[in-house]
């Protein structure tokens, strides 16, 4: 295991790792499955098709069926799918077992749990509270238990994939940590440091305020520890889509990892600056002040740079593998990338997405701009190209190869995989666009506007549009699900010695010549730490201590 | 370049020093499939004392961090310049106690400088605005204050740069100017309950009557 085999460990999980990731893939494609159900009810209701009647024996309201689509798409869609999936690039990328794998089927049973516990409040129409559940609206209390015990379930998943690399590391004391298994980690440090927040706020104020223990609640405070949550969990969607793109895709499309250095240097960026900038999400907030959010927005603009770096090395990377599969020209190169391999496909199709979705969150970002964006329509038109395509596309297009390694059966019909992304993207498009129109025209979030008094004619053809393209994308993701559903299922299986490989890419410059720097994680987590503690500890301090618990519950 | 950098004197002639773009003729490497071939060689690479960047992602960085710092400036320039400010901290109220705690208990219009400056208090309640309907003469500039009396609610005022969080326990307040007659819907912006939907006021702007 030295130079230059860093990055290329034979190890192959064996059935029970494959087993256990596989666990982990059936739990976020049902989350999945049921969870876009409610997407075209709730586009075509801003088209002026209320298909909720037909319905009622699944949800009593538009507002039940859009916390559902919520929580199971973005809550636990992306955290079953990203636990398994670091779970194998960790144990291929260090070429070993998980040392404990007890700890980490613990971690993933208590999720379970933690999902049918939320999964019976939110089915019985007792936490129709949206996905952000801001108090004072008030859940079941077996809802706020259930988010309770999906957290700390990763957390112990995440503990176990640190005790898995302390042993490597222990062994291998002079080798670069390699990269995939280096970003799987960072993932899940980034997710434990941000989950403090929402733990927090759940654990201290929300729970003891819905079991009755005390009668009152800070909303202000409860937002704020939200969102110290909220915006480092959407790194927690991007980073294992980043780490695909940055080693795992130019293996696919022929080519080499650009540098491994930056590479390191963008998750390192990622992990510091994700979480000191929460207020972001803040900035038409009463209760803090406007200095303090003007320094989240420069820490937001510091974040931004990362994802600049992550463009370039991407679009590198991809360039050399298609330069040298004899792609020319400016642009020319990139028809030479293997755009009818499903897998290569989705992500690039993810990243096309993400390009506008980048844009959107720059301005998303900028203080006096948010003013006419917040809450409307904007916000989702923004996030469905961010955690529903650039996160959610690449996990399927990780899911085309993921799937038939654990299970040993090859992808059933990839050309349905193949035009399922494609129909996706086109939705997209069509869906986002109209989205981010009409937000801009006024129009507010999270509102059935097909019935809405204030809707003027000027939005009726937006909202129309709105309607086509989520059913488009409905159609596009279905099929993409029956894909992956039916190669788990089938009988079918690769003859023996066939089979795929997970694909890992080399990086062009030895990974071991990347600065000894890149690699420590010590100064690092101090940074967090001192990071966190400047941008909110003085605001924070100032709320905590003048808290105000005036707001008792009220159901929705 | 080809694709052999695995053999053992990758690290004398480093490989990246080397711009992988020759004018985007890299040549199809019929090999690079075939992977790996040398053996492992016994010593590692040394490490770099600094990261090594391609001269294209050098400039790029440039641009990116010049992108960055000239966004903040315009950010700034807003602010600053053109007092375009988001909501700040305005003082903290009692949810419970609305209808006896003045000025809430009274919302509504209250004149500052007739015709020119006027406060605006409005109560958010599930599911309407009180007041819902305001009248103020045009060129007013009208200083709009709001909080919750239950959940959480928002206040998007139409066609203006007011947009903001009414949060139970907080005091919400930003500016407009109105400089055009016509009618402004406000709509909640945050989900506040199965009523939500229906939650919305207007402001109508009107021509001030003269020798009023």
């Amino acid at each position: 295991m030295l130079k230059g085999r860093t990055l290329q460990p034979s190890y192959e999980l064996d059935k029970k790792e494959k087993h256990f990731v596989g666990w982990h893939m059936l739990v976020a494609f049902s989350a999945l499955a049921l969870g876009i159900q409610f997407g075209p009810l709730q586009a075509l209701e801003h088209a002026g098709v209320d298909l909720y009647p037909q319905f009622e024996w699944l949800v009593n309201s538009y507002y039940q069926g859009l916390s559902l689509h919520g929580v199971l798409n973005a809550l636990i869609w992306t955290t079953f799918f990203i636990t398994g999936f670091l779970t194998l690039a960790l144990t291929k990328g260090l070429g070993r077992s998980l040392k404990y794998p007890v700890i980490n089927w613990v971690g993933f049973l208590t999720m379970v749990v933690g999902l049918v516990t939320a999964a019976i409040p939110l089915l019985g129409d007792t936490a129709t509270v949206l996905y952000t559940f801001y108090p004072p609206m008030q859940a079941s209390s077996l809802f706020y238990i259930g988010l309770t015990l999906v957290v700390v379930g990763s957390w112990i998943e995440g503990l176990g994939m640190y005790l898995t690399f302390y042993g490597w590391r222990k062994d291998n004391p002079e080798l670069r940590s390699p990269f995939v298994a280096f970003a799987s980690l960072i993932t899940m440090v980034l997710w434990q440091v941000a989950t403090l927040g929402v733990a927090a706020e759940i654990l201290v104020l929300l729970l003891p305020w819905s079991l009755r223990f005390v009668t009152g609640v800070d909303p202000e405070l409860a937002r704020t520890l939200f969102w110290f949550f909220g915006h480092p969990l959407v790194y927690f969607w991007l980073l294992p889509a980043y780490l695909s793109w940055y080693a795992m895709l130019p293996k696919q499309t022929g080519g080499k990892m650009f540098s491994d250095s930056l590479a390191r240097l963008s998750f390192w960026l990622f992990l510091i600056l994700s979480t000191p900038l929460g207020f972001h999400h803040q900035f038409t907030d009463p209760g803090i002040p406007s200095g303090w959010k003007l320094i989240h927005a420069a820490l937001t603009y510091g974040v931004a740079f990362p994802s600049f770096l992550t463009l370039f090395t991407v679009v590198a990377s991809l360039e050399y593998g298609a330069r040298k599969r004899g792609g020319k020209g400016l642009f020319g190169w990139i028809r030479a990338l293997p755009w009818t391999d499903p897998s290569v496909n989705a992500q690039l199709l993810a990243g096309i997405l993400f390009l506008f979705g980048g844009i959107g969150g720059i301005m998303n970002a900028s203080y006096s701009v948010n003013l006419a964006l917040h809450n409307t329509a904007w916000i989702p038109g923004h996030f469905h190209l961010t955690v529903a395509s650039a996160a959610t596309m690449t996990f399927w297009g990780i899911s085309y190869w993921l799937v038939p390694y654990v299970t040993g059966k090859p992808l059933w019909k990839p050309k349905i995989a193949l035009a399922g992304n494609w129909i996706y993207f086109g939705g997209m498009l069509i869906f986002s666009n109209a989205m981010h129109t009409v937000g801009l025209l006024g129009a507010p979030r999270r509102t059935p506007l097909g019935t809405a008094p204030y809707v003027p004619a000027e939005w009726s053809g937006h909202l129309l549009r709105v309607g086509i393209g989520g059913t488009i994308m409905y159609i596009g993701a279905m099929l993409i699900i029956v894909v992956v559903a039916v190669t788990a299922f089938r009988r079918k299986r690769f003859p023996e010695g066939e089979g795929v490989e997970i694909p890992i890419a080399e990086s062009l410059r030895d990974a071991q010549a990347t600065p000894l720097w890149l690699d420590r994680w010590k100064p690092w987590l101090l940074a967090i730490v001192v990071l966190i503690a400047l941008a909110y500890g003085p605001q924070l301090f100032e709320m905590i201590t003048s808290i105000q618990n005036t707001s008792p519950g009220f159901t929705p | 370049m080809t694709d052999d950098t695995d053999s053992q004197d990758a690290s004398a002639q480093d490989p990246a020093d080397e711009s992988p773009w020759p004018d985007g003729v890299v040549e199809a490497d019929e090999t690079f499939h075939s992977e790996e071939s040398a053996d492992p060689p016994d010593k590692l690479v040394e490490p770099d004392e600094h990261v090594h960047i391609d001269a294209y992602e050098k400039n790029w960085i440039r641009i990116a961090i010049a992108t960055l710092i000239l966004f903040f400036i315009a950010v700034l320039f807003a602010g600053l310049a053109l007092g375009i400010q988001v909501p700040s901290d305005e003082g903290r109220v009692d949810p419970n106690t609305l209808a006896e705690t003045p000025p809430w208990s009274e919302p509504g219009l209250r004149t500052i400088v007739e015709g020119e400056e006027y406060d605006m208090y409005i109560v958010a309640s599930r599911f309407s605005f009180d007041p819902n309907q305001v009248a103020v003469p045009r060129g007013a500039t009208v200083n709009i204050y709001s909080t919750s009396s239950d959940v959480q609610h928002g206040f998007i005022l139409r066609d203006t740069n007011v947009n903001m969080m009414v949060i139970p326990g907080q005091v919400s307040k930003l500016s407009a100017k109105f400089d055009k007659v016509g009618t402004f819907d406000f709509v909640c912006q945050e989900y506040c309950g199965l009523g939500h939907a229906v939650m919305f006021g207007q402001i109508v702007v009107e021509e001030p009557v003269e020798g009023e």
